[in-house]
């Protein structure tokens, strides 16, 4: 089973860089010009719902210009979308395969698979994906995100497995608690949630940029992104939706401290780095809250945010010695 | 921190003629604290403050790595010591920044919940006249009832309604601001919890040798380490006392990983019968006023030593563990009262003995024996160092019971004597003549007791900031309206006669679920009643939608 699992972590890694890549045929093939008309409809709905009246149609002026090209264009925008179906398609495959791999990890090591920074990461990414399909389900237009969650799946599967293996071992004793599968269960969560987060949130920054008529190197690459205020809001969501969970998970581990360490806080550089997040997360939701604190500003405060996640889980277990020392790393 | 922008902006304040400049600067200053900005840049520098506590190894954390830093960075230890940087969450500017932005909080929550008070007092205000002014709006065929009948359905569906003539105003998501106010209410709490903790509890740290010599009970002295909280008094301790019995532990086959811990002792609590208990990792001992947390254990070597006059000692020696997975333990045997001439009672102190060096559980088949290889006993053996002079256990100066003052070696007052490998059972003969004999080991624990009276609180308060955060994010606060006016006269409508219903929506957030709820709102007020469409993009903009 251990074995089986090493493989499926392989192969997964090689479909998100295939499903990365067919992403990238899309966006190359994605044409700005076929936007106008019902896509585009489509896409501004989703995004300012509120504002009501949106979509009403291209100018008849416009359409008419555009109508020549039409036939070329939509021909073009057929297979851009046959491409990102497909890509969505090997996605699923890829995550598949990764969920695949946590189980027989876990059936290997006959407990969750969260007992050290390699399975810990190989959940976290597994989250984030999955609530991605979840993302991708309620808001179809978002697909072209999936260029930018691929490349992190690929960035941090690979990691785990190049840097962080280790071999299957049964709990340490102070891991031997229900408290065990309660906060780390809602830390993996809401981990790979921020993670997912961080995806749109980095997108509205370029997409930003972009539409304040910005051109340079990384603003361009947002070109072909659904618009700006979509992605803001996205990106709000779905660290509103992960914030209280982290929020419990560092509750739960302060109960769990209590009764593992004989104190609910101790200032463990894992704890220190949590309550970073915890509280530029909140930075982050009260900036968003604000009216007078530009929308950029607070989406930069998500990006650091999920910085200081990334800290938490691979700086500290690597820099840092402490009580959280589960990493599995010498 | 203004969270809600649509605060009821105050009435304007009439100027006064000749403010006080102090009393202006006061307020000011007050108003620049209280604001979102001032709270945001307050919460930054609290996430920045927090990362050299992380960096730098901490008194509260690990004592002993402070240690080491001094000795590693003799220069910068001394300037950062006076910084507070190994007591960094304890330190003035840390308190500085957190105290700022809890006073910041209260300032900005407390007239926010005296508004809070008085919205949910009051009632849904008027409809304005432009219905279709508003986000949502549409126009339906009124039901049978009018506007008491809307009243009807909308009060189903948990609104605040109020009825005016033949306009119906209602309003709902008061929890969103009453979450958030739960929420910044509780992080004080939690505050105020840790800072009862910090004041009123205590802890103290020991050893604890298996066998009814060793117990111990709770009083201030017999702790090797002791943190007590400014209010605390020795005799406020609970008496209890405790001996270890028995103690079990685990290891993995194939690395020596601990699987299982389990610590079985004999309580004796307010001086009643004394009755058994276990504990473990994850399952501290919870006593009235204390609990007791095993962090650790290692291996005791009793050892027996005969000196030049027959006398005997016999000792356990706790053996402090050095950390690797072997459970290498590293100690000191010292016999300050050997030696001792029974005739004369003299003590002669530069003919006291000690023994230092390490116990292996399982020492390796071939030399170097400094490390162990495997946590359980298969190969004990005691790597030993004898010295003989004067200890300095006499000169009152407190000192490790664990390791040879080495300032005695120094000085050349204690001497090495001889070094040995001692196996279970045997007896290494000194220069002198004197024995002394390795008898086999007792388990000992590393025990914490401890109490926090303010965890109560914490975990209550807990709870309330998670319910507080939960209605805070995801409740919404929306108004909506309904008038029921006569039936449009120029007779567009296809019901002439009836009388028609004009809707509108407002939501006060961010909600763009808001379209969907106006809709089947509207369409549970109408039931059976057909909607029509007098002023069509209107109407047809719920349908889009």
């Amino acid at each position: 089973m251990s074995v089986l699992s090493d493989q499926l972590v392989t192969f997964s890694i090689l479909a998100y860089l295939v499903a990365m890549v067919v992403h990238a045929v899309e966006y190359a093939l994605g044409n700005a010009r076929v936007r106008v008309g019902p896509p585009a409809r489509e896409l501004v709905g989703a995004a300012v719902a509120a504002a009501g009246g949106a979509g009403s149609g291209p100018e008849p002026t416009v359409r008419a210009a555009a109508a020549a090209q039409q036939t070329a264009a939509q021909r073009t925008a057929a297979r851009a979308r046959l491409a990102g179906l497909g890509a969505v398609a090997v996605t699923v495959v890829a995550a598949l395969l990764h969920l695949g791999a946590l189980i027989a990890r876990g059936v290997a090591a006959d407990r969750m698979p969260w007992g050290n920074m390699y399975e810990f990461v190989l959940t976290v990414s597994f989250i984030g994906v999955a609530s991605w399909f979840v993302v991708l389900w309620k808001r179809p237009t978002l697909r072209r995100l999936g260029l930018f969650l691929t490349l992190v799946m690929v960035l941090l599967v690979a990691t785990a497995e190049l840097l962080l293996y280790t071999p299957i071992v049964p709990l340490v004793p102070a891991l031997n608690s229900y408290w065990f599968i309660i906060h780390v269960a809602t830390i993996v969560f809401s981990s790979g949630i921020f993670l997912l987060g961080v995806v749109p949130a980095g997108a509205y920054l370029m997409r930003a940029g972009y539409e304040q008529g910005r051109r340079s190197f990384p603003y361009l690459l947002a070109k072909r992104l659904p618009a700006a205020a979509a992605l803001e809001r996205l990106t709000f969501v779905l660290h509103a939706f992960s914030f209280p969970i982290f929020t419990f998970a560092v509750i739960a581990g302060a109960i769990w401290a209590e009764a593992a360490w004989g104190r609910a806080w101790g200032w463990d550089p894992k704890e220190t780095w949590a309550f970073i997040s915890w509280v530029v997360y909140a930075g982050y939701l009260h900036a968003r809250a604000t009216p007078s604190v530009k929308r950029n500003v607070a989406t930069w405060l998500a990006v650091l945010g999920f910085l200081t996640v990334m800290m938490n889980l691979f700086g500290v277990n690597i820099f840092f010695e402490g009580l959280h020392s589960y990493g599995g790393l010498d | 921190m203004t969270v809600t922008d649509d605060r009821p902006t105050p009435p304007a304040e009439t100027p006064r003629p000749r403010p006080n400049p102090v009393l202006a600067l006061l307020r000011n200053s007050w108003r620049q604290l209280t604001s979102m900005r001032t709270a945001l840049v307050l919460l930054f520098l609290l996430a920045i403050a927090a990362i050299p506590g992380s960096v730098l190894p901490q008194r509260g954390v690990n004592p002993e790595d402070v240690r080491d830093y001094f000795v590693a960075y003799p220069d910068l230890a001394p300037v950062l010591d006076r910084l507070g940087a190994f007591d960094a969450f304890g330190s003035v500017w840390f308190s500085a920044i957190y105290l700022l932005l809890f006073t910041s909080l209260v300032g900005c929550i407390t007239p926010r919940l005296r508004d809070h008070i008085r919205a949910l007092r009051s009632k849904p205000p008027a409809a304005p006249k432009r219905l279709d002014r508003l986000p949502q709006h549409t126009v339906f065929a009124a039901p049978a009832g009018g506007a008491p009948a809307i009243a009807a359905v909308l009060r189903r569906h948990r609104w605040r309604v109020e009825v005016r003539g033949d306009e119906v105003s209602a309003e709902k998501g008061y929890l969103k601001e009453t979450g958030n106010l739960l929420f910044h209410a509780s992080l004080v709490l939690v505050l105020i919890g840790v800072a009862l903790g910090s004041w009123y509890g205590w802890s103290g740290n020991r050893v604890l040798v298996a066998g009814a010599d060793n117990a111990f009970c709770n009083t201030q002295q017999q702790y090797a380490e002791t943190s007590f909280g400014p209010q605390v008094q020795s005799a406020d301790l609970p008496r209890f006392c405790l001996q270890l019995d028995d103690f079990e532990a685990r290891f993995l086959e194939s690395n020596g990983q601990p699987e299982f811990f389990n610590a079985k002792v004999t309580v004796d609590e307010n001086g009643g019968t004394p009755r058994p208990a276990e504990f473990s990792v994850n399952a501290p001992l919870r006593l009235d006023g204390a609990n007791v947390y095993l962090l650790g254990h290692g291996y005791a070597p009793v050892v027996r030593y005969t000196d030049r006059f027959g006398r005997s000692q016999t000792s356990p020696n706790p053996f402090l563990i050095t950390g690797d997975i072997g459970l290498t333990g590293e100690g000191l045997a010292a016999f300050p009262d050997a030696n001792v001439d029974p005739a004369t009672g003299e003590r002669d102190p530069e003919l006291q003995v000690a023994f230092s060096g390490l116990y292996l559980p399982t020492a390796p088949q071939e030399g170097p024996f400094v490390r162990s290889e495997f946590p359980t006993e298969r190969n004990p053996l005691l790597n030993l160092v004898a010295y003989r002079g004067n200890l300095g256990l006499d000169a009152g100066i407190p000192g490790s019971v664990y390791e040879l003052d080495q300032r005695q070696v120094d000085a050349g007052r204690v001497k090495e004597v001889g070094t040995k490998l001692l196996q279970l059972g045997e007896v290494w003969t000194l220069d002198d003549g004197t024995t002394l004999e390795f008898l086999g080991t007792e388990p000992y624990i590393v025990l914490s007791v401890r109490h926090d009276p303010g965890s109560t609180l914490l975990l209550v308060s807990s709870g309330t900031l998670l319910l507080g955060l939960m209605g805070s994010l995801f409740g919404r606060r929306r108004r909506v309206f309904f008038r029921v006016r006569p039936a449009d006269p120029a007779g567009e409508s296809s019901t002439p006669g009836s009388s028609l219903v004009e809707a509108g929506g407002l939501p006060r957030v961010d909600h763009p679920g808001f379209a969907d709820e106006f809709t089947r709102l509207v369409a549970a007020v109408s039931g059976a009643g057909r909607r029509v469409d007098p002023d069509g993009p209107a109407g047809a903009r719920v349908g889009a939608e």
